[in-house]
């Protein structure tokens, strides 16, 4: 085997444990979709082109109820600004590769291939091997997604009236799964309470108006808690 | 679901769009950006800001009007769904538990 064959297949065996954790969360992704009356070929075509979970998660939630296209833009930008982030943190690692390597990898940069593909770079510097490890991990992410979005439309497809099963709740349920335990920390959890407060007080604002004002008062109250809890530090340890 | 086919294919480009451009910002034009620090650290209340956003008026008033009555399921099935996460930190498990809860109380109710 050559040498890049090994490095890709080394990506792609490294990111095993997140395809395992991906998965569940790519059939409720296409069961939701199709419950929520959204088209097969839109389905598919949100995790083939958008290809970031969450955002195509709030995406369904937004779509189903009825969204302004430029809140859903804004929504989407808020979610995934993170990945800039990953994008920056990534730079060093990728400023020697031409241009041919670095678009196709930026489309395919996701939290989990970040994880996995920067330890290996921090580790074992960035040399051609390196790259080849970064696609394989980015080709193991993008094929396993696609497939078991392609498993959560059929089950979708395969049983009709889930919407009346209570399948809407599914979606409730696993953003509470991934918000609660984020909670323990005070600035995350006054970010959350103040969020859910303007969302509920804003429901009626059109547009889903309501969750840009919720998630901005959320976030400014996450920063200024923590800011304060700074403030509090610094005086106790002085 | 509302949206005219033409207009989910724009919602979708638009999607790719906003998120490609993300994610290629630093990988390919990155020489001439900058991360400014206030903004990595506000990054970190996103999702729980977003997230709840949508869990709250979904969970407290599914049909509009808040409704703190027995006859709302979706209130007992999330809190159960959130404080099983909490402390187990098993996503999965918390998202079926808040399931059984959801059922049973449509059921028995």
């Amino acid at each position: 085997m050559s040498d890049r064959v090994t490095a890709l297949l080394a990506g792609s065996r490294d990111t095993i444990p997140m395809l395992v954790g991906a998965a569940p969360f790519g059939v409720i992704f296409g069961t939701l979709a199709i419950a929520s009356g959204i088209p097969a070929w839109a389905t598919l075509a949100l995790s083939a082109l958008v290809f970031a979970g969450s955002s195509q998660f709030v995406a369904v939630g937004l779509i189903g109820g009825g969204v302004a296209l430029p809140v859903l833009w804004l929504t989407t930008f808020v979610v995934n600004l993170r990945h800039a982030l990953y994008s920056a943190t990534l730079l060093p690692h990728a400023r020697h590769l031409p241009a041919r390597w670095r678009w196709p990898l930026a489309f395919w940069l996701t939290d989990e291939t970040f994880a996995v593909v920067e330890h290996r770079l921090r580790e074992h510097g960035d040399d051609m091997a390196g790259a080849w490890y970064w696609l394989g991990s980015s080709l193991a992410m993008y094929l396993n997604w696609q497939l078991w979005t392609i498993a959560g439309v059929l089950l979708g497809k395969s049983v009709p009236g889930l919407a009346e099963l209570g399948l809407d709740f599914a979606m409730v349920a696993t953003f509470a799964a991934i918000v609660a335990p984020q909670l323990r920390q005070r600035p995350v959890l006054l970010a959350a309470l103040l969020a859910g407060t303007v969302a509920l007080l804003a429901r009626h604002l059109p547009y889903k108006l309501g969750l840009m004002l919720a998630a901005l008062a959320g976030v400014a109250g996450g920063m200024l808690a923590e800011r304060l809890a700074a403030g509090t530090v610094a005086e106790e340890q002085a | 679901m509302n949206l005219t086919t033409q207009q989910l294919l724009l919602a979708i480009a638009g999607m790719l769009a906003v998120t490609y451009g993300i994610r290629l910002s630093f990988l390919v034009f990155g020489h001439r950006l900058a991360f400014p620090h206030w903004l990595e650290r506000s990054l970190r209340y996103v999702p729980a800001a977003v997230l709840t956003a949508l869990i709250v008026p979904m969970a407290l008033a599914p049909q509009g009007d808040i409704a703190l009555n027995l006859s709302n399921a979706y209130l007992p099935g999330t809190v159960a769904a959130g404080v099983l996460a909490f402390y187990t930190r098993q996503t999965l498990l918390a998202i079926i538990g808040g399931f059984v809860v959801y059922g049973l109380w449509r059921w028995l109710l």
